[in-house]
């Protein structure tokens, strides 16, 4: 039977319809541009791709006269460093705490509900509170990514640690295993791969935050930088800066995902999508 | 705020489907926009007591008023051609549409800046002290252009010190921690810093009179096909203007409320705010040589932080015009100044 739930599209056609929505959009944007830039040829709105490739090959190569530093490399390398010391702190935080409330019932009894009511704060509305407590330096920046993260990843591990079968807490106890050492053999080991998806899935708000922490203090940053032009409308800085944050975003994604393939290969193997 | 500017994308792509070509040919329906600022608020009131419609109607057209939140999307909104007029300052003028290419005409000059611009230090009341510190302000706004003026008072320069990039909305709440040593802001919350502890107001726009000036800026080819649209805008703001000579306690009650605050916390924004209820005073600050002196001034300084655009070659590479003369390339005029509409309105009024 022809059911269209049966049709399957073959390996090289299956790439042909992925970059189709991608040539429209790009097509659609030309037809846009040029337009405008025939009606006037210092639109900023919508700047000609030859235009944005200019900007972003100066950006890239040519040091700023005020600060010395080449913007990208400068930009990126202080935005990664917030961004990598707020998620690391989050994870440390999230495995310790998560491993922690998940094995003892004593622990999850006092901070469970702590740590509901704290992720169900928005940390975007208590940032004047953050300014006050870390001033404006990189400490507020990362400050805001932990405040953002951390209880997701500690609800998500604890719940996880939650999960995992009693019958094997219950083996280990009966092979002589005290509760550090169930902690830490039978509980860390399967907590490991999950903070690393858990990981994956908050990044995408790890970002967010960042970004805004940029826009409201900074003197670096990719967001310091989008959100310095943006009274320019200078597109031609910000659309690649966007494509830029977006590239390096999924690189991140994709490193972590390869991580956590070679470190737990038997975590994966019950998904059939490698992912 | 991520709504609104969700929202306001949403316009701006909207836009984009309109061929901008469509501008310069006679029309009845106009739109310009205002942000809240102490100087505008006649706008506000003008729309609301359907001022703007009365003149409006008078000429046969009609021009919608609309109020944005942000000022620097409001601009963008004008910059755009999503409305035909906006308020803005002088620099932003230059920067913003004219450098873009939006040919614009100032048409109506509001206030200038009197005080309303200042520059706050922390543990000392001497500027001098600025020197080695950082600076949080919001960079490449007015407040760039007044720390730079104020720098060269004492004989420094940008390289005597570090800038931050601070949003308006929170310089008030970053203030009180040890990082910040200095900022430079605009009211209503410059009014605010001095209150907190160890604020001193060390340089105000006080010091740089009709430097810093607010506008109605309207686009030029739309003004040309339409001078009712401009002579109706005219004819709103200085029946306005004159309640407010006359210190229409009704008016400015309204005002306050618009702006969020109270009689006396608006009239002691006017205090430092020059608004020009005279359209003779005005005409004569649109036509003169004084006014190209400043925007020469503004022009030198964008053109050092590269805010003409990457093709600017020289400071004068956007023309700047009045009825005196030229500033800048003659064949590249995007920003012009016109007291005609102002000074007909005068004369009428005898």
């Amino acid at each position: 039977m022809k059911r269209l739930i049966n049709i399957r599209p073959s390996r090289g056609g299956r790439w042909l319809l992925g970059a189709l929505p991608f040539a429209l959009l790009g097509l659609v944007y030309l037809g846009l541009s040029r337009a405008r830039l025939a009606a006037n040829p210092n639109e900023r709105l919508l700047p000609a791709p030859t235009t944005m490739l200019e900007t972003f090959h100066q950006l890239a190569t040519e040091a700023s006269v005020r600060t010395g530093t080449i913007p990208l490399w400068g930009d990126t390398l202080a935005s990664l460093e917030r961004l990598g010391l707020g998620v690391a702190i989050s994870a440390l935080i999230g495995l310790t705490i998560g491993l922690l409330t998940g094995g003892l019932p004593l622990l999850r009894a006092k901070l469970s509900p702590l740590v509901t009511v704290l992720s169900l704060v928005p940390p975007m509305a208590i940032l004047p509170v953050l300014f006050i407590a870390f001033g404006t330096g990189e400490m507020a920046k990362v400050a805001l990514i932990v405040i953002g993260v951390t209880p997701f990843l500690i609800r998500d591990l604890q719940s996880h640690a939650l999960r995992l079968p009693d019958e094997q807490l219950i083996k280990a106890q009966t092979l002589g295993a005290n509760s550090w050492q169930v902690l830490l053999r039978v509980l860390l080991p399967q907590l490991t791969p999950r903070l690393l998806a858990s990981t994956r899935l908050a990044l995408g708000s790890a970002w967010l935050f960042l970004i805004a922490a940029e826009a409201i203090a900074a003197q670096d940053g990719l967001g310091y930088r989008i959100f310095l032009v943006r009274r320019y409308l200078a597109m031609d800085v910000i659309l690649p800066y966007v494509a830029w944050i977006t590239l390096l975003a999924f690189l991140l994604d994709r490193a972590l995902a390869l991580v956590s393939q070679r470190a737990f290969p038997w975590y994966h193997a019950e998904e059939g999508d490698a992912s | 705020m991520t709504l609104r500017h969700a929202f306001l994308s949403l316009l701006t792509a909207a836009s984009l489907a309109v061929t901008p070509a469509a501008f310069a040919q006679s029309r009845d329906h106009f739109s310009v926009c205002w942000s809240i600022y102490a100087g505008w608020m006649p706008w506000g009131y003008a729309d609301t007591q359907g001022i703007v419609d009365k003149w409006a109607h008078k000429y046969g057209i009609d021009i919608d008023v609309v109020q944005v939140n942000d000022y620097i999307e409001s601009v963008n909104q004008y910059t755009a051609g999503n409305v035909d007029g906006c308020a803005m300052t002088n620099m932003d003028a230059l920067t913003l549409p004219a450098a873009s290419g939006v040919d614009s005409t100032a048409l109506i000059v509001n206030d200038y800046s009197d005080g309303n611009d200042g520059v706050v230090l922390k543990g000392s009341d001497d500027l001098a002290d600025i020197k080695g510190r950082k600076v949080n302000l919001v960079q490449f706004s007015v407040s760039h252009y007044l720390l730079a003026r104020a720098l060269e008072s004492v004989g420094l320069s940008e390289r005597d010190i570090e800038t931050v990039n601070t949003t308006d909305a929170d310089i008030v709440s970053i203030f009180p921690h040890d990082d910040v040593q200095a900022v430079v802001t605009w009211n209503p919350q410059l009014s605010a810093i001095e209150q907190l502890d160890d604020a001193h107001l060390v340089y105000s726009s006080h010091q740089i009179p009709r430097e810093i000036l607010d506008l109605m800026v309207v686009n030029t080819d739309t003004l040309k096909a339409n001078p009712d649209f401009g002579r109706a805008l005219v004819g709103a703001w200085y029946e306005v203007m004159q309640k407010m000579a006359a210190g229409d306690e009704a008016a400015l009650s309204q005002m306050a409320e618009a702006a969020g605050t109270d009689l006396a916390g608006y009239r002691h924004q006017l205090a430092a705010t020059h608004l020009y209820t005279d359209p003779v005073e005005a005409a004569s600050l649109l036509r003169g040589q004084a006014l190209l002196e400043t925007m020469r001034r503004v022009a030198e300084f964008s053109f050092k932080h590269g805010l003409l655009g990457e093709m600017a070659p020289n400071p004068g590479f956007v023309g700047i015009q009045n009825p005196s003369g030229v500033f800048g390339s003659a064949d590249n005029i995007k920003l012009r100044f016109d007291p005609t509409y102002t000074e007909a309105y005068a004369a009428s009024q005898k």
